[in-house]
């Protein structure tokens, strides 16, 4: 791919390149990082009008070539060929939003200005004119000097015309000059300029109440706003147990009917245990919450695509900055509840060192979807499935209060850090609001269906690896007569030493033996317990292989209690740890985290069992 | 006035902006936002518990921004 012609699309923040690039793409998209930073790189292969191909990188979005975050460096760095690992691309595709310019094309000027071949696309023009907006785009390709092509990415209109402009374009004399940065003109005569074609080619303005300006004033009304952003969030919560019931019943019945369909094919013996009871128990007790994952990063895709996600982080601003950060910090950490490593990266928005670092450090206890598999089990199996009223079940009405626990965690943990080893300046809080626009069905399949791979791949490798791995140890060396075989095994006597260690807070063994290949990953906890229990089971227990029946007889309530405490708080992922690692530039952070999250869930684990016992449940 | 003084849906043009009380990272951010002297502006939201940060309408983009930044921007109700 590397030799054919790139071409980057860049644009402002909320222009609608994403939109744009998966017109463009469509699901042939490459997700990559560059070399030694967490920014993504997602690039996409595009047969031009001509029937050349070339390779389409969407940069990240920026306002000027004057960044100020490590994402807007990227792009910077990119046009300016100083990016390490990426060419200069031979063309730009500029992405300006129609209705919105005057803030648009002062980025515009600078770029073309880089004297590139450079093809306009002039986005949203639907959102324009039902604004009252009228853009003349001829007036505005004589002003730019490029070619301005029309487009509605998100009605997939103006492509064929985008690449017919860019066969022209791409290959044309001019090339981006490698090194030369911004200085060509200076900011406010650029601001002026963009701010003067603006006037002229916008052809009729009419003033009207535009939509997002009504939304608006009722989701960020002082009353109606916070009740509107507790009710999304609790809907979204019980969402994710509510619609993903049947679909997981379906997966568990699948995974039990292969096991045993290779449990008649396969006679008795290790190859047999090794895969019903390691490969099957394990992976399937998984693949089992794909569902309820799924469903959580639909509701954060739309909230995103939707523009509602800036809402929230508006509304969340004041609290947010009680603890020391800015609204800012709250969509990485909203990114979090599905996993930490996106989270973690969308932490390059964040200008202010200090408090990025603070929101790295706190978003391992937003509750992210590998804990789910881990809640689901518990709470399926001690909690009853019994209505409070009004729809609400208890069983989500716990989970929502082990999220709000993490929550309330990560805010404690901010304020405390701000205060020590985070201290720094206070920052402002200024951002972009984006237009509310109706999230296309395309662009959130698209981002899910990505989301589903990345799940599929660490299920078929890590957790798949690490349930054979434990697998072995627990199935080797073979018990002698008189003997458990978990008492016999390796595993078994690991666990023990650990044992010693978790035993006042409520742990048993099979808990010890559980923690330890669930520090690779969190939901490893599940498939450890599943083979655990699985091995330990004597053949009359073969009916039965749902993994919360064999808990609910073996575990008291405060242990299962207790066991959901420690996850909210245990950073028990090799992911994170690592990402944090690159991000902070060493091990030092990723330590630091390692021990005041251990630190927590040790004493919110204790904390939670001996309150239970005290309580007599 | 200043923009935190300016009363909600209020349209205004911007006057001046004292680049001085502002932070070199939210000055830059400011400035990349478009906020420049003669530019028409409107505060048009504050958040609830406070009405802090603000949602400011420039040109046709909406900004959140908090008090103590919109202190730095003077403006005139009114204006073109």
């Amino acid at each position: 791919m590397s030799t054919y012609p790139l071409i980057a699309v860049v644009g402002n923040p909320n222009a609608g390149k994403s939109a744009l690039f998966n017109m463009l793409t469509g699901a042939r998209q490459k997700v990559g990082n560059y070399p030694g930073v967490t920014v993504e790189r997602k690039s996409g292969r595009l047969y031009l009008a001509d029937g050349r191909p070339v390779e389409l990188v969407d940069l990240p979005g920026a306002y000027s070539l004057d960044p100020s975050s490590p994402d807007e460096e990227v792009t910077r760095d990119v046009l300016l060929g100083k990016q390490q690992g990426e060419r200069l691309p031979d063309a730009l595709l500029i992405v300006l939003d129609a209705s919105n310019l005057d803030n648009h094309l002062r980025f515009a000027l600078q770029l073309i200005a880089l004297g590139a071949p450079t093809v306009v696309a002039l986005n949203m023009v639907d959102l324009a004119r039902r604004d009252g907006l009228d853009i003349d785009p001829v007036a505005l390709e004589r002003e730019l000097g490029v070619p301005v092509i029309e487009t509605v990415a998100v009605r997939r209109r103006g492509g064929d015309e985008l690449k017919e402009a860019l066969s022209a374009s791409v290959g044309a004399a001019r090339r981006l000059r490698a090194g030369d940065g911004a200085k060509a003109e200076d900011f406010a005569a650029i601001q002026r300029r963009a701010r003067a074609i603006a006037k002229l080619v916008t052809v009729s303005e009419r003033e009207v109440r535009r939509s997002t300006q009504i939304i608006d004033s009722i989701a960020l009304h002082p009353v109606a706003g916070p009740l509107i952003f507790v009710g999304i969030m609790f809907f979204m919560f019980q969402a994710v147990f509510a619609w993903s019931e049947a679909p997981v019943n379906w997966i568990e019945a699948l995974v039990a009917a292969t096991q045993g369909a290779v449990a008649g094919i396969i006679p008795d013996g290790l190859l047999r245990s090794l895969l019903v009871d390691g490969v099957l128990a394990g992976v399937g007790a998984v693949i089992a919450f794909l569902p309820q994952i799924l469903i959580l990063f639909l509701f954060i895709l739309v909230l995103e695509a939707s523009g509602y996600m800036v809402r929230a982080a508006f509304l969340m601003d004041r609290l947010m900055a009680r603890v020391g950060l800015s609204g800012h910090a709250f969509i990485p950490l909203l990114s979090s509840f599905a996993c930490a490593i996106p989270g973690i990266m969308a932490t390059r928005t964040i200008e202010d060192p200090k408090h990025r670092l603070t929101t790295i450090l706190i978003a391992p206890l937003m509750t992210c979807s590998a804990r789910l598999p881990v809640y689901g089990i518990i709470i399926g199996a001690f909690i009853p499935a019994r209505s409070i009223g009004m729809g609400i079940g208890l069983q989500g009405l716990v989970l929502f209060g082990l999220y709000v626990l993490g929550v309330l965690g990560a805010l404690v943990a901010a304020l405390v850090l701000r205060f020590t080893v985070t201290r720094g300046a206070p920052r402002g809080f200024m951002m972009e609001m984006p237009k509310y626009q109706l999230p296309r069905a395309r662009d959130i399949a698209i981002g899910l269906w990505s989301r589903t791979l990345i799940f599929l791949k660490r299920a078929g490798t890590i957790i798949l690896v690490s349930t054979v791995i434990l697998w072995a140890l627990l199935a080797f060396p073979q018990p002698k007569p008189g003997e458990t075989a978990l008492d016999s095994s390796i595993a078994g006597k690991v666990a023990g030493a650990l044992e010693v260690v978790v035993r006042p807070i409520g742990f048993n063994h099979e808990i010890a033996l559980a923690l330890i290949p669930a520090m690779a990953a969190r939901e490893v906890a599940v498939s450890a317990l599943a083979t655990a229990y699985s091995i330990q089971a004597d053949d009359s227990d073969e009916g039965s292989r749902v993994i919360e029946d064999r808990l609910r007889g073996r575990w008291s309530l405060p242990t299962a209690l207790a066991f959901l405490a420690w996850f909210v708080f245990a950073p028990q992922c090799l992911s994170t740890v690592a990402v944090t690692r690159r991000e902070t530039n060493g091990w030092k952070w990723p330590a630091f985290m390692l021990g005041y999250l251990f630190a927590l869930a040790y004493v919110a684990a204790g904390a939670v069992y001996w309150g239970a016992v005290a309580l007599g449940l | 006035m200043s923009l935190d003084q300016l009363p909600f849906r209020t349209p205004a043009t911007v006057t001046g902006i004292d680049w001085s009380r502002l932070s070199e990272p939210d000055a830059r951010r400011l400035r990349n936002l478009g906020f420049d002297e003669g530019v028409r502006i409107e505060a048009l939201h504050g958040a609830p518990f406070g009405r802090d940060p603000l949602a400011i309408r420039i040109g046709r983009m909406t900004v959140a921004m908090r008090r103590l930044q919109a202190q730095a921007i003077s403006v005139e109700a009114g204006g073109q």
